[in-house]
């Protein structure tokens, strides 16, 4: 009965999704909307194709990249600002600052950095993603409560001890909602990253596409890139929502 | 001003006088990165010649419009979805989705149904910042604190002077930050929009000085975008302190 009743939600979203798209090509046409099938059963194929394969490998490498950088150097990032007063308090508003520019307007700087190719899509995803980690884990750091570490320094835990048995359970759910939507994020940088300038990946095809106004193929990328966002972000809500009930039982 | 502030001005001074000394000195290529002093520079040039007034034109009155009609659009939704529960329960895997969806994908789709110009870029960017702030409006009114409902409710408050006295202020603080985010996501969707599809705007400026590797006008452009982007931030961060303290926050 609760699985009828979790699914629900997510059966019926998809099915109002399929129902506006078949009516939305209905009114547009072909030549504007691709039906539902018909571009599910091209994504298919085109998964079937070889050409396709480095392509994806591409795109899901720089996103890994991003992703590893985002989420490691966001939680470093944050330990030090949240662990130290002052320089959290220094910090805290420039990275608010940067996390609210519309990073769009750097792609071209970071293009002329790093260069065309891998690292500059690494470097726009993780620039994306790796501010809102930072901020997450910054807070969480600094809102351990404060009995805590006492009460490991009343029973003599070692630091590695009051880390492991104290500091990572109090700050884990938060520092996990930080790190889900540093992963949105990072892929959105990553996917921007590969729309303008790239060679390779699914950004590229897209802009292929675009370029030869091939709506069918847009279409089956941007539900394939759509189908791995949704799903990765479910399972990451699903923890994160188990994470904070733990924490508040 | 506080031991963190003016910390915090001695390392954004030392930062861009340190950029600044290593453009000067050639070890940053101007290829690459122009002196800081050269874009404020390029851009009062740029400002004061009117060369741009078209693009800019026409980039600020699409952004304005997107963010009018997210805010307004999104608060709205926010509340019909808070009133709504079973609404809300279908919708919320999209909603947490949904900033994980590569939306320039439909990029070209917007193009077909909405034809060139300005509109499908409107469209677009409202889209995008739409849901920030339904989020934020979610959120907001979901942590309303029980205790000033029932409050309103002993002094016998009618719905509305409740929404306006209690509900309002109460939400306040997370409907700006939706506001904040709505206000970048609408720059990311015109300029991103701009940057692939468009022949005129501040993103095709930028787009078309990285081309012609003519980076005093690109820098000028970002800065000027940047300098906007920010300068709205710090407006609303000042209303939002200034009503803060009227609460003897």
């Amino acid at each position: 009965m609760t699985a009828v009743r979790t699914l629900r939600g997510p059966l019926l979203l998809t099915v109002t999704l399929l129902v506006a798209w078949q009516l939305l090509h209905q009114w547009a046409g072909d030549t504007a909307l691709t039906a539902p099938l018909p571009t599910l059963g091209h994504l298919w194929e085109m998964i079937g194709q070889k050409r396709f394969v480095p392509h994806v490998t591409e795109t899901g490498l720089a996103f890994l990249q991003a992703l590893a950088i985002s989420w490691i150097g966001g939680v470093g990032i944050g330990v030090l600002l949240g662990g130290h007063k002052l320089s959290g308090e220094v910090a805290e508003p420039i990275l608010v600052g940067i996390y609210s520019l519309p990073k769009i307007t750097l792609y071209p700087v970071i293009l002329l950095l790093f260069g065309l190719g891998m690292s500059a899509k690494v470097a726009f995803g993780a620039l994306h993603g790796i501010i809102p980690v930072a901020l997450f884990t910054m807070n969480a750091v600094r809102n351990v409560n404060r009995t805590y570490p006492r009460a490991g320094r009343s029973m003599r835990l070692s630091p590695a001890q009051t880390a492991w048995h104290i500091l990572i359970p109090a700050t884990l759910p938060e520092v996990f909602t930080g790190l889900r939507i540093g992963f949105s994020l990072t892929l959105l940088g990553t996917m921007l990253g590969e729309l303008f300038a790239s060679q390779r990946g699914l950004g590229f095809l897209l802009m292929t596409a675009i370029d030869l106004n091939d709506v069918q193929t847009i279409l089956a990328i941007a539900v394939l890139i759509s189908l791995f966002a949704v799903a990765a972000n479910s399972i990451l809500l699903a923890i994160d929502k188990r994470l904070h009930r733990g924490a508040a039982a | 001003m506080s031991k963190a502030g003016l910390i915090r001005l001695v390392v954004l001074v030392a930062f861009f006088g340190a950029v600044e000394a290593l453009c000067r000195t050639g070890v940053i290529s101007p290829k690459l990165v122009i002196a800081p002093t050269a874009m404020v520079e390029a851009m009062v040039n740029m400002l004061a010649s009117g060369e741009m007034n078209d693009d800019i034109r026409q980039t600020l009155s699409s952004v304005g419009i997107a963010m009018g009609l997210s805010i307004v659009g999104g608060f709205a939704l926010g509340c019909v979805l808070y009133w709504a529960p079973p609404l809300r329960r279908t919708f919320d895997p999209f909603l947490a989705a949904y900033y994980s969806l590569p939306h320039f994908a439909f990029y070209p789709l917007l193009i077909v149904i909405f034809g060139l110009g300005s509109l499908p870029l409107i469209v677009l960017a409202t889209l995008f910042a739409m849901v920030a702030m339904i989020l934020a409006t979610l959120t907001g009114l979901d942590r309303i604190p029980r205790v000033l409902i029932k409050t309103a409710r002993m002094q016998r408050l009618s719905l509305l002077a409740e929404i306006w006295h209690i509900r309002l202020p109460a939400a306040a603080p997370h409907l700006f930050s939706g506001l904040k985010l709505a206000v970048t996501y609408s720059f990311i969707g015109v300029i991103a929009g701009e940057f692939i599809v468009s022949t005129s705007g501040l993103g095709h400026q930028i787009a078309f000085a990285y081309d012609n590797f003519d980076n005093r006008t690109m820098y000028g452009l970002i800065l000027f975008v940047l300098c906007i982007a920010i300068v709205f931030n710090l407006l609303v961060f000042a209303y939002e302190r200034r009503l803060a303290r009227q609460r003897g926050l």
